[in-house]
């Protein structure tokens, strides 16, 4: 593995391979000496063009544990402040003769563009509209154990088979559900998406999903819920008349709960807008899978790092 | 080193499934013996081979000493000094069942020959503790070291030529258990102690 652009580029087995390697990373998290030396010697820059605190502090961790040297960029106080070119940023931190860059960026399609101008390994934190696979790896990974440890799935290769996710929210601006459709529809999940007609992505229609404005008639067929963030700071206009219309609608309420399977767990990807797309007590539930979300964060990008800066010789 | 048990190039029986049997029982008397009992005793089979053949031991020292002694495995490859010259390896599990801080921890390998999985290993070691002492068994030392380290018990000695291969093969991961020497295949002479994890 060259690169983490698409969480589409994945086959199945390099998914379960990925998400094996994390279960083994996560181990490493509960000892006290957090670190192994896989990477020593690797340099990885993250570029960070876009605010971020958990993505960005995630995958720092996940260098550092690795024993990678990790180099934090962002747009504000580098040269790029100074009217230097995204490009010529890269090439410049290139030619010093680092290994990999971690790029979230606002354009959409940003990241794949940068892996061509660079020697170096380029992974995807996050292009604008577009995606963000290793949310998606993360989710897999949550979801996964989920099946596995709550439900008793048998340990197999196709965990998914037979399993319904629901991904309800913002799915306009968001970059999640591009990752995740694309990773579902390999791991051969059910995956409905849900959204106002006005937060639905115009080319929704030929994704492998099955789409819906109802949120109240798909909930009780989810094994996974999964909440979306409204991302305000995206909205040049108004997409909704009001929050209370937009609760009343998609809001994962407590009374909304009631119509889950006893069985289904809640996801959501964080920054979580509290009391609007989910109401504090799906937050905190007991069925909630955001916390486990967070801790699988730093596991499976350390995965990542190690697929494709670990060794020598497969690269494209 | 290791290859598929209907591997043409292993053609001599050095240990057959009784010589395994009593070398494990052997190396788990000869244990227990060094170490004057079982007290703070941490076994950790080193992978692939090494844990199950550790599983063994244990197993084998219960029945002498009727006590359960704690049971590990290491995965050393994130350790291993040649880990970048290679494609990306597949990562095994490693499960310390319990703190190795002033534990007598006893490293468990099918084959020593370079030396440079336990070395691996001792590193590894220093991520997860510091025992009070360190100890290595292998069912066979086939020589060639590389570095400085050396087994505080043997199953067999098998004095080799560097382009011999010596396969080991277990009941739980092989099917059988057997220890063969055969002319290495046209590869390059290794300069690990095993060529692949699984």
């Amino acid at each position: 593995m060259k690169h983490l652009l698409s969480a589409g580029d994945l086959s199945l087995d390099e998914v379960m391979s990925l998400l094996d390697l994390a279960e083994q990373m996560h181990d490493v998290q509960s000892r006290s000496i957090k670190k192994l030396p896989a990477l020593r010697g690797r340099t990885i820059i993250n570029m960070f063009f876009e605010d971020s605190t958990r993505t960005r502090t995630s995958f720092e961790l996940a260098g550092k544990w690795l024993s990678a040297d990790t180099i934090n960029i962002s747009a504000k106080g580098s040269s790029v402040s100074k009217g230097e070119s995204m490009k010529d940023t890269m090439r410049t931190l290139d030619a010093m003769g680092v290994d990999a860059f971690v790029i979230r960026h606002a354009g959409s399609g940003t990241v794949h563009q940068a892996a061509g101008w660079v020697r170096a390994s380029v992974i995807n934190a996050g292009d604008g509209q577009h995606e963000h696979p290793t949310q998606a790896l993360l989710d897999a990974y949550t979801m996964r154990r989920h099946f596995r440890d709550a439900l008793g799935a048998e340990p197999g290769d196709r965990p998914f088979a037979g399993r319904t996710v629901l991904i309800t929210g913002d799915l306009l601006h968001s970059r999640v559900v591009r990752s995740n459709v694309l990773l579902l529809r390999t791991l051969g999940a059910r995956t409905i998406i849900c959204a106002p007609p006005t937060l639905m992505p115009s080319g929704a229609a030929s994704w492998p999903v099955e789409v819906t404005n109802d949120f109240d008639a798909a909930l009780p067929e989810a094994d996974i819920v999964m909440m979306l963030r409204v991302q305000r700071e995206r909205m040049t206009s108004g997409y909704f008349p009001s929050e209370r219309e937009y609760i009343a609608g998609w809001g994962l309420t407590a009374t909304r709960m009631a119509r889950m399977k006893d069985s289904a767990a809640i996801c959501h990807p964080g920054p979580m807008n509290r009391g609007l797309e989910i109401s504090s007590e799906a937050a905190d539930a007991a069925n909630s899978l955001i916390l486990d979300q967070v801790s699988a964060g730093v596991a499976v990008r350390m995965a990542a790092l190690y697929q494709i800066l670990g060794g020598e010789g497969d690269v494209a | 080193m290791t290859t598929t048990p209907t591997s043409p190039t292993d053609n001599r029986v050095i240990l057959d499934d009784a010589d395994v049997a009593r070398a494990i029982t052997r190396l788990a008397s000869s244990l227990v013996e060094a170490e004057r009992g079982t007290d703070r005793l941490v076994l950790l089979g080193i992978h692939t081979r090494g844990v199950p053949l550790a599983r063994r031991i244990r197993a084998s020292i219960e029945a002498i000493e009727g006590v359960e002694v704690p049971l590990g495995e290491l995965d050393i490859t994130m350790y291993r000094d040649d880990l970048r010259r290679q494609p990306t390896r597949p990562v095994g599990r490693t499960r310390v069942p319990v703190s190795i801080d002033g534990a007598t921890v006893v490293l468990v390998d099918d084959v020593l020959y370079s030396g440079r999985t336990v070395v691996a290993a001792l590193d590894a070691l220093k991520d997860l503790g510091r025992p009070a002492a360190v100890r290595l068994v292998v069912l066979v030392d086939r020589g060639h070291r590389e570095v400085p380290v050396r087994p505080d018990h043997v199953g067999r000695d098998l004095p080799t030529a560097a382009d011999e291969h010596v396969s080991v093969l277990l009941r739980e991961i092989d099917g059988i258990d057997e220890v063969r020497l055969g002319r290495a295949p046209a590869e390059p002479t290794p300069t690990t102690d095993r060529e692949e994890n699984r």
